[in-house]
């Protein structure tokens, strides 16, 4: 018993030590995606995913594989990609609240406004 | 044995924060712990001796996506504005869904990660190196997916200007 707890505070930290950190994230992401009603909480919780999703390419690369880069420009690629759906998730956030004054899901029932007279 | 308790702490933050964030009641507050989540995310990063990628996480998802988050919540709450709570059915539901996920995968690393592999050490990329990869066009090397990228990019900077401009 007292062996187990000191193994556990030497030797190398496990794979599934990084993988049980990164699920939870995940996971957490998934509830506030399915719960919360708020675009942008919405987006906080994609953010979430794709940072868990960032964690395990990191850990696969240098525990497995660690004289190539692959999972390195994963993660890296993976970050850029996310920046720029935030930007553009935030630019359709900001009209949304322009056209309809709130940024719940429940009022988003039609996609086009009207058509103004011309 | 510093590397093993730096770990936990990392990993309680990340843990604890990330149900923080989705769970709370004020959209600024999850902003806050989301910021924390990511650069505790950071902190495993430079764990793993990936200091690159640590500082290219607390550059762009700590430094810049969190401005836009903070941003935007400004720009569409009142402050002190609470979300509406959401309905008791709702969020049973989504726990439930992501509790038997949770369970679902935890199982399936568990039984399948075979415990062969060692942490061997490994010198840190320099950024040289870094550079030359990502600007090669031989195996392994990543010129193209770069220049995708760029592109990408630049069709957000567009598609976003465009959806947000204000209509004449």
């Amino acid at each position: 018993m007292f062996d187990s707890f000191t193994n556990f505070f030497s030797g190398i930290i496990p794979l599934e030590a990084y993988m049980v950190v990164s699920l939870i994230m995940f996971f957490s992401g998934v509830y506030g995606f399915l719960s919360r009603k708020s675009l942008l909480m919405i987006l906080i919780s994609i953010e979430l995913i794709l940072n868990s999703i960032d964690i395990n390419f990191a850990v696969f690369n240098r525990y497995l594989y660690p004289e190539n880069m692959e999972g390195f420009f994963f993660a890296l690629f993976t970050i850029a990609i996310s920046a720029c759906e935030t930007a553009v998730a935030i630019a359709i956030v900001i009209n949304i609240y322009r056209n309809l004054g709130n940024v719940e899901v429940d009022s988003l029932n039609e996609l086009k406004e009207d058509a103004p007279e011309n | 044995m510093a590397q093993q308790i730096i770990f936990y702490i990392l990993a309680v933050i990340i843990s604890v924060f990330s149900i923080m964030a989705v769970s709370s009641g004020r959209l600024i507050r999850s902003a806050t712990y989301l910021l924390f989540v990511l650069l505790a995310t950071a902190g495993l990063y430079l764990l793993l001796g990936y200091t690159y990628l640590f500082a290219v996480q607390t550059a762009v998802y700590a430094g810049g996506i969190m401005v836009l988050f903070i941003f935007a919540i400004l720009l569409t709450q009142k402050p002190g504005d609470r979300i509406t709570p959401e309905s008791i059915r709702q969020r049973g539901l989504a726990i439930v869904l992501s509790v038997v996920g949770a369970l679902f995968s935890g199982v399936i690393i568990f039984s399948n990660i075979k415990k062969v592999y060692t942490l061997v050490d490994q010198p840190e990329f320099d950024t040289k190196h870094i550079g030359l990869t990502l600007m090669g066009t031989g195996k392994f090397q990543y010129l193209l997916a770069f220049e995708v990228i760029s592109i990408l990019l630049l069709a957000g900077i567009v598609g976003a200007i465009m959806i947000a401009r204000k209509r004449s």
